[in-house]
């Protein structure tokens, strides 16, 4: 059983599909007891890093207590961005610290040889880059990775953000956007997405069937 | 790099797509969840439902639809029409949309755009704007382009990023359903002015309009309906051809 966290950070009803569709028995916990006897946990996201204020000091103990146990975490987006130190859209809020750094909005100024403001995507009328990052885009693979195992270099998948978490040793692949950062992120059985793989077709559908592999081991 | 997307629209009125010229004249196209699916298989980057329709009956119709699609493809999808306050984007979102288009409403209540950005995030609001040349402006027209305003549509997509919408649905009534490809100037004069990504819509024709309205246009996505409908493999020619012309899209690598 895979446990879906509900926490109120906007709606679940894509990745609920994208479960179903793959066949996953999954549960929508509502509180932190009930994470007892999953094997595994999502915790989506979507909006600002404020939203993850509601997964309070005990929703952190119960999913602390199973990234121990081994049972796999995926984080989604925001979801992914909370598994860090924190990140500047709300400087109050502390991540699950499961890995080192802090996430820090995209940057709107780049230079003019940049490969997006180049070809002139996502640019404005000013040579900014247009923030937030909404759109597919592509993915370069730095390590070895099961989250992103049969996962192609260049394969493209879908964003929208405007904060993002930094390369470090747990990125296992990176986008860029301005700056390179970190779309996709791993550390023994917790991984994470910036990307949303609930609607980026085949590639983010086998990232998720890759998490639920992991899961039944 | 950050591809430019290919969106195709769907026309549903009870349930059925049509397509509409000029608004007008609507003619029957096809079952919502197929047609999705062939567009996925071809690579579609995005689907928009358009209720073109919105009546009582036609909003349960609607549900329907959405769960339908929502339920066999794993895209972004967007829903719009008839969409007037808080609880018709509830509905659209409960049933599987990722993202709803306000036109009218926002228009009559652009508080409507901060309240759905604050309760869904601003990725999930985009704000439809209808416009028309009238003499050097771009006047918006509400009511599916039946009624026309004072606004204009530039400076309203600049107020609409104000208050939060995440991108911008820019259909040119002119160009609509007829083939004669997008207004570029319409839409770079929008895209140059907000932050926020600008989809353009009305009057793809032929593939070239595609590389057009990306380059001359500034567009960020490119929205079309009945060129998708009518020929199969459509979307993937049209991404190889956007492809050897320079424009970054995304390929099926796998």
């Amino acid at each position: 059983m895979i446990a879906l966290i509900d926490y109120g950070a906007g709606n679940l009803t894509s990745v609920r599909k994208a479960l179903g569709h793959l066949g996953v028995r999954f549960s929508t916990p509502t509180s932190p007891g009930e994470l007892t006897g999953a094997r595994g946990i999502i915790v989506p996201g979507v909006g600002n890093f404020e939203v993850t204020g509601a997964l309070g000091p005990e929703w952190r103990t119960a999913i602390l207590e199973q990234v121990s146990q081994e049972h796999p975490l995926l984080g989604i987006c925001v979801g992914m961005q909370w598994l860090f130190d924190g990140s500047a859209e709300a400087p109050d809020h502390e991540g699950l610290a499961v890995m080192a750094g802090l996430c820090q909005q995209l940057p709107e100024a780049v230079a003019a040889d940049d490969p997006d403001v180049a070809e002139g995507s996502g640019v404005d009328g000013r040579g900014r880059l247009k923030v937030p990052h909404v759109g597919w885009n592509s993915l370069r693979l730095t390590r070895a990775s099961w989250l992103l195992d049969g996962v192609n270099e260049g394969d493209q998948v879908y964003f929208t953000h405007s904060f993002a978490a930094p390369v470090t040793d747990d990125c296992v692949g990176s986008t860029r956007y301005g700056v390179d950062f970190a779309a996709a992120v791993e550390r023994g059985q917790v991984g994470g997405v910036q990307f949303h793989p609930e609607k980026s077709s085949d590639v983010g559908l086998r990232i998720l069937g890759n998490f639920l592999r992991r899961v039944e081991g | 790099m950050l591809s430019k997307r290919i969106i195709a629209c769907l026309d549903v009125r009870d349930g059925s797509v049509v397509k509409g010229i000029n608004f007008e004249d609507l003619r029957r196209a096809g079952d919502p969840a197929t047609l999705a699916r062939r567009y996925n298989r071809e690579g579609i980057d995005e689907v928009v439902i358009l209720d073109v329709t919105a009546t009582i009956e036609g909003r349960k119709a609607l549900a329907e639809t959405i769960r339908a699609v929502a339920g066999e493809i794993f895209l972004p999808l967007c829903v719009g029409g008839g969409i007037r306050g808080e609880e018709h984007a509830e509905a659209a979102i409960e049933a599987g949309a990722d993202k709803v288009g306000i036109n009218t409403a926002a228009l009559r209540q652009p508080e409507l755009i901060t309240t759905l950005a604050r309760r869904y995030g601003s990725q999930a609001v985009i704000v439809a704007i209808d416009a028309k040349r009238e003499d050097d402006r771009f006047k918006i027209y509400v009511r599916s382009g039946q009624e026309g305003t004072e606004r204009d549509a530039v400076e309203w997509a600049r107020e609409a990023a104000d208050r939060g919408a995440g991108e911008i649905l820019l259909t040119s009534i002119d160009r609509d359903g007829t083939k004669s490809g997008f207004d570029c100037e319409l839409t770079a004069a929008v895209s140059e002015a907000v932050p926020i990504p600008v989809i353009a819509s009305g009057g793809a024709g032929t593939f070239d309009h595609f590389v057009d309205v990306f380059r001359a246009g500034r567009a960020d996505a490119a929205l079309a309906a009945s060129i998708f409908h009518y020929a199969e493999h459509a979307v993937e020619d049209l991404k190889a051809h956007l492809y050897q012309h320079q424009i970054p899209v995304r390929l099926e690598t796998g």
